[in-house]
């Protein structure tokens, strides 16, 4: 019971992972997007439909094989999510639009095409390629019992988003172009005069970011909804927005963060003799908390948990 | 074997219809020091700012060793070996010294720190100077962030450094420091530019000087063969009277005494350390010091707007002759208590004026309040704004444009004219002429002076020691936010003044 | 100059540059704005060749026909632009405080859940006209407490309140679907209760909505541009530092500000409940409370200009998803074309605030040339 409680919070968490390092990465050169949740939809969306389309290729599900059925919706999706980024980027960067305003348009447009899209295509057909993506990738889960459950047998999006995460924070504190896109983040006129291109990592942090976001999606529908499309995407995007805050910018500690959001919207379904209506006020949590979170941060004014210092600020360099 | 490093071929630049440079010719030599003088907004800043790719000119040819090139970003610029010392410093604050160092540069292999500090350890004993390379840009002092500034370039391998007024911000025994680094780049064989408006440093250090004037390039004389005098001239166009009228205070009192108060900012360092003085009606108070030794917060801690921990600040009310505190009131409180209290801030369109309205609605700022009315009185206003720029000779359209549209000049007329229409018993202004040309800064002398002879207690924080010298009354001198004397400005020489804003740093280690 | 240098100098040489404005003529931003959504007609224009064998100009023959088609159509366009409009005129204060109040959405569900738990609960035992009193004054209430709980925070420790309004937003709508799991029928929907419904006016629901928030309209209008609080607001969105040197109470203005815009958006809520649905529903705001976000910010935060651009939202949602009835196009399609619609005069506003100067190539090949 306990372990089924724990794979599914970890599996919801590591959807909500994708999301906020995504993020982060967005954040991270400056721009706060508001539009993620619009990212993800549409990206998810392609992804599924990606799949049918690689479905009807193959003529059925019985001809679907194993790493393409996989490989061939991630790449949709991230394709779909850099898109959304690009728009995104070109809005912002290159025409200077308020990041606020334009990032709830490409929700309002990102929702509707995710729903255009999932009511052209037959959305049984990516039941059949979940399967694919709940395949245990790690054969001696079976072996080891609870510990293999909890450890070993997600598919392979669960670990995928974990090295992600890693491989964004490394990038962002042992790497050159981390320090650069951190600089960009932090102070764009110094970046700028550094000689660093603050537009292009502006648009590849951005897009990257949108990218990885979506993949978000795709393990929820896919692997945590087994290929059931249900119209929630959106507010697990605002949801990875708050994880963002949770975990002060860090992708690495947004792993724990994100279990414990996991465990926050999952548990409800795990405690036993609670009531239908009551499981409502348990999604409440992660809310609750990332309110809490967002003032305690506030209260407590540490220079380093602040958020990147031109976060939401376009840079013009001409601007006198 | 070509001499010229840099060349500017009939450079022009605009912001909207105004020109910030107008057909500059300028060249540098190797290894030469190239000051370039001029009045604030004489367009310096705007033409190096050209030749380090921050902007980019309308029309114009830029020659280095001789070749034509096209410099659109600070990344051209490091490609032709130029590198700029912002007067802004431009560095990220949660990076350390070497990680900022290392900011934008290109280098085959692995990123490591170390192999940086290394390198930077290598240069600044090349060239005498000291740095943290572990040490977070946001821990650090001034001239530590300078330091670092130039060891950016440094490490580029740049061949010509532009510093845009760095002595600004320095202390006189930093300043030689600095020197001495720059006199040995340039045996070194690298070509200085130096934007400066202090004429004994031109003096001192330059090979050559290019004065600018209105965005245009005047002259470049060779500093052996030129004077102050000369170049004074050349800076200002016609001679101008420098003679600032000054008249006699007349019956002096007590208006405001300010004892021994103390402030520390956030970190725990003190920005004012036991402050006592006294500004009396009829008189101009000149502050002097270097800049953010803790003027700005001793004009706020007076005006309601920062803490201070300990300490008395007492008004002393002309009309009733009664004591008022004014420690720990917020501005309302103070206006409410019947203290006329005026004070023209450093930052115009931060914090003394809202650069979006129009000027009627920012003449009435401070008075919009007034009488019971759920609604804004626009009438009084509106009539007030017509008087000021008549009076005060304010350009503008008219009188419902936006003030951050106006010139610096006539927006600080605004500012300036509006605290003067509230009738204050104390006046206050930090830095009221910066960045206005001559005429404008010789109007708001007059308003100041006025203010005086109706027997206003003026305080007038600046930066110009002649300036101050021959507008006010005493002089109070502060340094590291302690006061390092009170003098006479009829009795004075820039030198006293100049040795009092160095005395007494006691929490820096200057020789260092 | 040899030939390689020439090429590789025209090369780098930037085409334009882009210099920021220092003023528009008012026509010339219209003619821009005008353009976009031209652009945007002919993008999506695009699309439909695409996605259906109809003429797209059939396709936007029967958007007209959606809105403008009878009375009636024209009367629920007008009403539900009155309510998109009452949204945006209770964030605009907000926003020209620079306070992101992204929480509009919550400040209306909360207090429609407010008004519909009323007519559930104390409908029966009270009279009439104490109930309408009560739903209002208590969804009143409880917008403004929804949008007063981020701004203390806001003022006291400047907790990131765009972030804070929206998390807000999903706490409303858990409490809604709570509301609904407990009381709610065997399909999980509160039964309407049209018994409590607010009087029709001239017999009609629409007169009343329209009415009530075209006064409001009037009434902010005049707030923000001629009373002292609106001045107070202007200059804390427009400085917070003149406003601390004014000696303005910013904390003091940020909480009035939005007990003002909650109560307003309470307000909303309760006419969508006593004057529409007589019931609560988590979809009851239709994300009209982002959307406000948007009208509010298209319209540079002026309610008249926000009467054009409520109703241009307004037009193309009930036109496209009538036409989307028709010809079936998805229900989507409404949010796309809202959506594109949205990006093309975003991204316009660039060329309403900054110039593109290009090199003019004449001149230039001269000056090489020498």
């Amino acid at each position: 019971m306990i372990i089924t409680f724990l794979v599914s919070a970890i599996k919801f968490g590591m959807v909500l992972l994708f999301g906020s390092t995504g993020e982060t990465l967005t954040e991270k050169s400056g721009h706060l997007n508001l539009g993620i949740p619009g990212v993800m939809c549409v990206g998810t969306a392609v992804g599924c439909a990606a799949e049918v389309i690689y479905f009807e290729a193959c003529g059925g599900k019985l001809n679907m094989i194993y790493p393409l059925a996989v490989f061939i919706p991630v790449i949709a999706t991230l394709l779909g999510g850099a898109l959304m980024g690009l728009i995104y980027s070109f809005l912002t960067v290159t025409l200077h639009a308020n990041q606020n305003v334009t990032g709830l348009a490409m929700t309002t447009f990102g929702v509707g095409i995710s729903k255009y899209i999932i009511a052209v295509v037959d959305d049984y057909k990516f039941t059949a390629g979940a399967k694919f993506f709940r395949m245990s990738i790690l054969p001696f889960s079976d072996a080891l019992g609870d510990v293999g459950k909890l450890f070993f047998s997600y598919g392979i999006l669960v670990y995928l988003s974990i090295i992600v995460a890693v491989l964004v924070s490394f990038i962002l504190n042992r790497t050159k172009v981390g320090l650069h896109l951190r600089a960009v983040g932090e102070n764009p006129a110094t970046a700028d005069a550094a000689g660093i291109n603050v537009t292009k990592y502006r648009y590849i942090a951005t897009c990257t970011g949108c990218a990885i976001s979506s993949l978000g999606g795709l393990l929820y529908i896919m692997d945590y909804l087994n290929g059931n499309w249900e119209y929630v995407i959106d507010a697990i995007g605002w949801l990875c927005v708050a994880l963002v805050i949770f975990t002060i910018w860090k992708p690495v500690f947004g792993i724990f963060c994100s279990i414990l959001f996991g465990v926050f919207y999952v548990a409800a379904e795990y405690i036993p003799g609670i009531s239908l209506s009551d499981k409502e006020i348990f999604k409440m949590l992660p809310y609750l908390v990332t309110i809490i979170v967002l003032i305690i941060t506030s209260i407590r004014n540490k220079r380093e948990n602040q958020p990147p210092a031109s976060l939401g600020i376009n840079y013009f360099r001409e601007e006198r | 074997m070509n001499t010229v490093a840099l060349e500017l071929k009939n450079i022009s630049k605009r912001f909207g219809d105004k020109y910030a440079n107008k057909n500059v010719d300028l060249t540098l030599e190797r290894g030469e020091i190239l000051a370039i003088l001029g009045e604030n907004g004489s367009g310096k800043t705007s033409m190096v700012n050209m030749i380090a790719g921050i902007y980019y000119p309308d029309e114009g040819e830029i020659f280095v060793d001789g070749k034509p090139v096209v410099i659109t970003s600070p990344k051209d610029a490091f490609k032709y070996k130029i590198g700029m010392i912002h007067q802004h410093f431009k560095l990220v604050d949660v990076f350390s010294a070497s990680q900022n160092i290392v900011l934008g540069i290109k280098e085959a292999g692995r990123y490591k720190l170390s192999e940086v500090e290394d390198k930077v350890y290598e240069i600044s004993k090349k060239y005498g100077f000291h740095i943290n390379p572990k040490k977070k840009v946001h821990e650090m002092s001034v001239s530590e962030k300078q330091t670092v500034e130039i060891m950016k370039v440094l490490y580029r391998g740049a061949d010509i450094l532009i510093l845009d007024e760095p002595t600004a911000v320095l202390t006189p025994q930093e300043i030689e420091k600095l020197f001495a680094v720059l006199r040995r780049m340039r045996e070194d064989g690298k070509s200085i530019i130096i934007i400066t408006h202090k004429m004994h440093e031109v003096l001192s250090l330059s090979d050559r000087v290019a004065v600018m004037r209105k965005g245009e390039h005047v002259a470049t004389v060779k500093t052996a063969e030129t004077n102050e005098k000369e170049l004074t001239e050349m800076m200002m166009g016609e001679k101008i009277d420098l003679n600032i009228e000054r008249s006699e205070p007349v019956d002096p009192q007590d208006r405001l005494v300010v004892e021994n108060i103390c402030s520390k900012n956030a970190e725990g360092i003190p920005v004012l350390n036991n402050v006592s003085f006294t500004a009396r009606s009829g008189e101009i108070l000149g502050v002097a010091g270097i800049a953010g030794s803790g003027q700005r917060e001793l004009l706020e801690s007076i005006a309601g707007l920062y803490h201070i921990d300990s300490g008395e600040i007492t008004y002393n009310d002309p009309a009733t002759g009664k004591q008022e505190n004014l420690r720990d009131k917020t501005p309302l409180q103070i206006a409410d208590l019947g203290v006329r209290l005026s004070f023209v801030p450093e930052d115009r369109l931060g914090m003394g004026l809202v650069g979006n309205m129009d000027i009627i609605d920012n003449v009435m700022l401070r008075s919009y309040k007034k009488g019971k009315s759920f609604f804004l009185d626009r009438n009084s206003p509106h009539n007030l704004a017509m008087e000021l720029i008549k009076d005060l000779n304010i350009i503008t359209p008219n009188e419902y444009t936006p003030v951050r549209k106006l010139s610096g000049g006539n927006i600080q007329k605004v500012l300036v004219g509006r605290e003067i229409a509230a009738a204050p018993s104390v006046f206050m202004a930090a830095y009221p002429v910066r960045g206005l040309v001559v005429n404008a800064s010789y109007s708001i002398y007059n308003l100041l002076n006025k203010q005086k002879e109706m027997g206003v207690a003026v305080i007038f924080v600046g930066e110009d020691l002649d300036v101050l010298i021959e507008l006010c009354d005493r002089i109070m001198v502060i340094s590291s936010g302690e006061i390092t004397g009170i003098v006479d400005a009829r009795n004075t020489t820039k030198e006293e003044i100049g040795l009092l804003m160095t005395k007494a740093r006691k929490g820096d280690n200057t020789d260092e | 100059m040899n030939n390689v240098e020439v090429t590789a100098k025209k090369k780098r040489e930037p085409l334009f540059h882009i210099t920021k404005r220092s003023a528009i003529d008012w026509k010339v931003s219209i003619g821009i704005r005008a353009v976009a959504i031209l652009g945007a007609l002919v993008f999506m224009t695009i699309v439909f060749l695409f996605l259906s064998d109809e003429n797209p100009f059939v396709l936007y023959k029967s958007m007209f026909e959606g809105v403008f088609g009878n009375s009636m159509r024209t009367w629920i366009l007008f009403s539900n632009t009155a309510i998109l409009l009452g949204i945006s005129l209770a964030l605009t204060p907000a926003f020209k405080m620079k306070f992101w109040n992204c929480g509009g959405e919550g400040q209306v569900i909360i207090a429609s859940l407010v008004s519909a738990m009323l007519m559930f609960f104390v409908g029966d035992s009270v009279s009439y006209p104490v109930l309408v009193v009560l739903m209002l004054v208590s969804s009143l209430a409880i917008g403004a407490i929804w949008a007063l709980i981020p701004a203390i925070f806001k003022s006291k420790w400047n907790t990131n309140e765009t972030l804070f309004t929206l998390m807000m937003n999903y706490i409303a709508i858990q409490c809604v679907t709570y509301f609904l799991k407990v009381f709610g029928n065997a399909q999980g929907n509160q039964e309407p209760m049209p018994q409590f419904a607010l009087p029709k006016i001239f017999g009609d629901r629409y007169f009343l909505n329209i009415l009530l928030i075209a006064v409001i309209c009037i009434l902010m209008f005049v707030y923000l541009r001629y009373s002292k609080h609106g001045y107070e607001i202007s200059v804390v969105g427009e400085s917070e530092r003149t406003a601390k040197y004014v000696g303005i109470n910013v904390s003091k203005v940020i909480i009035r500000t939005m007990i003002i815009s909650g109560a307003l958006c309470g307000l909303v809520g309760f006419l969508l409940v006593a004057n529409g649905s007589c019931a609560i529903t988590t979809t009851i705001t239709g994300g009209r409370g982002f959307t406000a976000i948007l009208v509010s910010w298209l319209a540079k935060f002026n309610p008249v200009y926000m009467v054009l651009t409520s109703f241009l939202v307004i037009f193309l949602q009930q036109g496209t998803s009538y036409m989307g009835d028709i010809y079936r196009l998805d229900t989507s399609m409404a949010d796309i074309f809202i959506g594109v619609v949205l990006l093309f005069i975003i991204g316009c506003e660039f060329f309403i605030n900054y110039k593109i100067n290009f090199k003019k190539p004449s001149k230039e090949n001269k000056e090489v040339a020498k």
